[in-house]
């Protein structure tokens, strides 16, 4: 990879900043130092725990949504999806009475099912991504509270029965809580790099969003790694309801609208084209911690939540600059 | 050379309207190159692509390796050893060389993609072609030329049999042609066939062994290159056709007003130092083979793409044109080649077209006055006699006739003075495309001044005063109606230097 980026000009350093992910890296280390020095409060340890319970499925939906939008395609269905199967997975352990290890599971194929549903209309039908994942979006709203009749969902609390899925992603420890979901995430980041990089999967998936009729023409099967793309989107977008279930309480049917724009705001501040083919995890990670570090952040120096929506804004409008500056000076 | 390994016998093929192929035939051997030439329109492209399933043809035989074939799609011809390598390219620009050359056939190892190893043999295969390109180099940061290379190695690693070359020069520098060549003499060695298109007679006789000529859908004859010469292969691809009504002398007496000049412009690759004059009531004609930068030419002019240098002067007066809006106060108009994809909006009425550049004329305080709209678009429907049952009727229902003249109607109303017509007759019948001639005559006459690009010679040589012909995107030569002929139009349009 450094030595790509050598042959191309320009020494290691200079090349990595010139990248979106070395811009986003740079604007992460700065972020840090603007709280640490602007807020004593933010200077504490529940700090990270209040970031890291924000930034797990976030991050889980960032990572899905990278490969629908290294194909040049996109899905918007993440954030009510989110709320959805996690309010049919609280259905499955409470009204159904089943264990949480199967509302689980149920929670991650429902993720999947709508993953390959949007796959299957966007490659076959050859709709816009856009409008299909918006439609499903709408479904997957109505139908988290058709099920529970409006009712909230929960997931098991501590102590209780099935509470086990509450330490999945932090533990307490002499009175202190350990967020341990670091450790998965890292997992998770790996591998997903590993299949983005090193796989057919990531390979013909950033092929698809640069030149889907050279592919088509080298004979690569262009509908099936378009839903394979879709299906990734959906099973992490399960995954991640299985994180925003076991962080949170109370889950209100009809809500989420709004989570997955956090979620392709990262990948893209990570560099990831809109325009398809450039993306990787690690940008999208970096991009995630941006996001949750202005979430979380920003009320420590006293700026509240409308004040958060316009800065996160103005930052995706500064990377999406970046990202066609950068594609323009490509074409001509 | 060798046994034949193809053989397209009697290939007929029928597009609504157009007989696109006529019973060709033709054959290419084992270890040779075989050029195959015509003018533009000449149904090469047609045969090449009914030749890899692209399109299916209506009769005839396909002999390939001594089998009667018939592909389905372009893979599967690709799968049988019969690759083209087009001119525009079809490259992954995100993805490396190697993984270009590879892509749908990547080596595993222990399920990860084996990027060592693909180096490793494109590195191989490369040099096996002597050509320097770095396996690992990102492919849109290769020239235009080595992105050509690699499509060429890539059909290669494949097994090709037969590869096709689709003007594989119109983009190389000099120095790229001759490795193109050296790869091509290579192939020639290994008993490959080799099927070349190109316009350029040079390389024709530097590279290819036999020329097969096409003409209006037709075979008209193969020569052995080595012994014909440059005017024997235009000869043939310009025929013996005495077209209807050329002009004999132009119309535009001396001393008329100059009302366009354009004078060093520059604008990319394809547009390289034009020059020239437009007079009053003139009907300058554009010619020049595909791919010859007139299209950007008259873009330039317009300011629909970027000059680099260069200036315009209207009337003796240097006018700014950097966007189209200049343009068009500046009473320029421009009739695009694809009217359905630059010049209408297909599922607006008639009126709502036509009053598209000068919709301000038409509004009082900022409202639309549908009456006006309605009386001026009338005007200039009964003027341009254009059928439709009102003028309230879709442009998308009318026939490309019809839609032709509302986008002429629509650069009239705006009062535009100069028209530049790309391609003015594409896609239209016969009986139209008198009209559309008429008009054109009698604008001129009116005084409208008109620039016509066209890739009909026939068309060019009814219509002009005076003929500009490009090639590469220079003009090569200019031409008098009363001293132009299609020999030496084609010669021009041939020019390369």
């Amino acid at each position: 990879m450094e030595k790509k980026k050598n042959a191309a000009g320009g020494s290691p350093l200079a090349r990595v900043f010139k990248s979106q992910e070395g811009i986003a890296f740079a604007a992460t280390i700065i972020l840090f130092v603007f709280f640490i020095v602007a807020s004593k409060s933010f200077r504490r340890y529940t700090t990270i725990v209040t970031l890291c319970n924000y930034m797990y499925y976030i991050l889980l939906m960032a990572i899905g949504v990278t490969f629908p939008l290294i194909t040049a395609g996109v899905d918007l269905s993440l954030g009510t999806g989110v709320v959805c199967y996690s309010i049919i997975g609280s259905f499955i352990i409470n009204q159904m009475g089943m264990p949480v290890g199967v509302g689980m599971l149920v929670t991650i194929l429902m993720g999947v099912l709508f993953g390959v549903i949007n796959g299957v209309i966007i490659a076959t039908l050859e709709l816009p991504p856009f409008i299909t994942t918006l439609c499903t979006m709408m479904i997957v709203r109505g139908l988290g509270s058709i099920l529970t009749g409006g009712l909230s969902g929960v997931w098991p609390m501590e102590g209780s029965k099935g509470g086990w899925c509450r330490n999945i992603l932090k533990v307490k420890a002499n009175g202190k809580i350990i967020p341990i979901g670091i450790i998965w995430m890292i997992i998770i980041l790996v591998i997903m790099s590993v299949i983005l990089r090193k796989t057919k999967v990531g390979r013909y998936i950033i092929a698809l969003g640069s030149n889907k009729e050279a592919l088509r023409l080298s004979g690569v099967n262009v509908v099936k790694w378009t839903i394979v793309a879709y299906s990734i989107c959906g099973l992490f977008t399960g995954l991640a309801a299985i994180a925003y279930a076991c962080t949170f309480s109370n889950i209100t049917p009809g809500t989420g609208a709004g989570l997955e724009l956090d979620a392709i705001g990262g990948a893209i501040i990570g560099g990831t084209s809109m325009t398809g083919g450039v993306g990787s995890i690690a940008g999208t990670f970096l991009g995630v911690l941006i996001i949750s570090l202005l979430k979380t952040g920003l009320p420590y120096v006293g700026l509240q939540a409308n004040w958060q929506q316009i800065i996160t804004g103005i930052v995706l409008i500064a990377a999406v600059t970046i990202d066609v500056l950068q594609h323009r000076k490509k074409t001509t | 050379m060798g046994e034949i390994i193809l053989t397209m016998k009697d290939i007929d093929k029928t597009f609504p309207g157009v007989h696109a192929l006529d019973h060709v035939s033709l054959d290419v051997k084992k270890g040779e190159v075989l050029a195959l030439m015509g003018e533009n329109g000449a149904g090469k492209s047609t045969l090449m692509k009914v030749l890899t399933g692209i399109y299916k043809k209506d009769s005839g035989t396909i002999t390939y390796e001594g089998r009667e074939i018939e592909f389905k799609n372009p893979h599967e011809a690709q799968e049988a050893g019969i690759v083209i390598v087009h001119q525009e390219l079809n490259m992954i620009g995100h993805l490396t060389v190697a993984q270009n050359i590879f892509i749908g056939r990547e080596p595993l190892n222990g399920g990860l993609i084996d990027d060592a190893k693909m180096n490793r043999d494109a590195k191989k295969l490369f040099e096996k072609l002597k050509i320097e390109i770095d396996p690992t180099e990102k492919m849109n940061l290769l020239t235009v030329g080595k992105q050509q290379m690699c499509e060429i190695a890539k059909a290669i690693s494949r097994n090709a049999k037969l590869i096709i070359f689709d003007e594989p020069s119109a983009a190389l520098t000099d120095a790229e042609i001759e490795q193109l060549f050296t790869i091509i003499r290579d192939l020639r060695e290994q008993q490959l066939g080799i099927i070349y298109i190109s316009h350029r007679m040079d390389e024709i006789k530097k590279i290819t062994d036999r020329v097969t000529v096409m003409r209006d859908g037709c075979n008209v004859g193969t020569l052995i290159t080595k012994d014909c010469t440059k005017d024997d292969i235009i000869n043939m691809m310009i025929g013996h056709v005495i077209y209807a009504a050329p002009k004999t002398e132009s119309h535009v007496k001396p001393g008329t007003p100059v009302v366009l000049k354009v004078e060093h412009i520059n604008a990319g690759r394809m547009v390289r130092d034009v020059s020239f004059e437009l007079h009053k009531g003139e009907i300058l004609g554009f010619s020049g083979l595909m791919g010859a930068g007139r299209t950007e030419t008259a873009r330039a002019i317009f300011g629909a793409d970027a000059r680099e240098s260069g200036d315009i002067y209207i009337n003796g007066e240097k006018v700014k044109i950097t966007r189209p809006e200049e343009a068009v106060s500046a009473g320029l108009s421009y009739l695009s080649e694809d009217r359905k994809q630059f010049g209408l909006a297909l599922k607006k009425s008639i009126v709502e077209n036509s009053t598209l550049t000068c919709l301000p004329k038409f509004c009082r305080r900022q409202f639309i006055d549908k009456k006006k709209e309605k009386e001026v678009t009338q005007k200039y429907v009964d003027m341009l006699q254009l059928k439709t049952p009102g003028v309230d009727q879709l442009v998308i229902n009318l026939s490309g006739g019809n839609q032709q003249k509302v986008v002429i109607g629509k650069w009239l109303i705006g009062d535009a003075d100069i028209l530049i017509f790309d391609e003015p007759t594409r896609g239209i019948d016969v009986g139209a495309k008198e009209e559309i001639y008429e008009l054109m005559n009698r604008l001129a006459d009116e005084g409208k001044s008109i620039i016509m690009i066209s890739s009909e010679l026939a068309e060019i040589l009814r219509m002009s005063d005076r003929i500009i012909v490009m090639c590469e995107g220079k003009i090569t030569g200019e031409l008098d109606i009363a001293e132009a002929t299609q020999a030496k139009i084609m010669n021009l349009a041939t020019m390369r230097n």
